[in-house]
């Protein structure tokens, strides 16, 4: 069976499940965001996937996937940005340490 | 056939370096796993006829955001090595297990229209098409402004975190 629509579209499944699991199961925040940005490159593996095999003539899932690339820069971005502030007065990444807002 | 060949190359490398992001106790380590998932993932991007998104994958997720990452690595230091066994890890592994099942079993079983696209023609890249889809009437010139707005507020956001009072 040669490659098409579906291998990229269970591959993009499995990088988002292992996403998934560094993002529920990891308690380093840098680590949970790394997670998070593996689970972004799952989905627009997806979108590709999509835009080749099913509407080649426009390039709408590849656009699409330009602004979730440019939606997760802004998102390191903050993100790094907030756990540098949380470590600065916290001195912890760890995110079952920082409950400073639980009840 | 040779097309087959790169793509499971490709998919395996890719899942074996986001499981070492995943598992891997080093976070530096975990890093450098990461630079080298997104690495293959613009490779699989270039299998699927994306050669723009490929370069930007490499400028973008490759060159700035592992920087910006390996950066905070560097000046939160001495939490490098995650000691205690996490409480939430048997719950991820089985929202892991049941959810990426349920993916991956309904998407081999689902049928999509799809059908063998035909090869871009030689030295003819997707970059002009991309840019006519995107700044097109119909296109996607308001999501264009309100992502430049969005990455402008996210840097003075950032910067404002982080400044020393």
């Amino acid at each position: 069976m040669s490659v098409g629509l579906n291998h990229y579209l269970i591959l993009s499944a499995i990088l988002f499940s292992i996403g998934l699991y560094g993002a529920l199961g990891r308690r380093n925040a840098i680590v949970v965001l790394m997670s998070i940005e593996l689970m972004l490159n799952a989905a627009n593996i997806a979108l590709i996937a999509f835009s080749r095999y099913v509407a080649s003539a426009q390039l709408a899932g590849q656009a699409f996937a330009l602004f979730v690339i440019i939606v997760a820069a802004a998102e390191a971005v903050v993100a790094l940005a907030i756990i540098m502030t949380v470590y600065r007065s916290r001195k912890t990444v760890e995110v079952d340490r920082i409950n400073l807002l639980k009840w | 056939m040779a097309f087959d060949f790169v793509f499971w190359v490709l998919a395996v490398i890719a899942v074996a370096s986001a499981l070492l992001v995943v598992l891997l106790r080093n976070i530096f380590r975990a890093a450098l796993a990461m630079i080298l998932c997104f690495t293959v993932i613009a490779g699989l991007y270039v299998t699927l006829g994306a050669d723009f998104l490929a370069v930007v994958q490499v400028l973008i997720y490759v060159g700035a955001i592992s920087i910006l990452i390996i950066l905070a690595i560097m000046l939160t230091r001495d939490v490098w090595q995650a000691g205690r066994a996490s409480v939430v890890g048997p719950v991820a592994a089985i929202a892991f297990f049941l959810f990426g099942g349920a993916l991956v079993i309904g998407l081999s079983r689902s049928r999509w229209p799809a059908y063998t696209p035909p090869n871009l023609p030689p030295g003819e890249g997707t970059s002009a098409s991309l840019g006519f889809e995107i700044f097109s009437r119909s296109g996607f010139v308001l999501p264009l402004l309100i992502s430049a707005a969005m990455l402008l507020a996210a840097v003075i956001g950032a910067l404002f975190l982080i400044r020393d009072e």
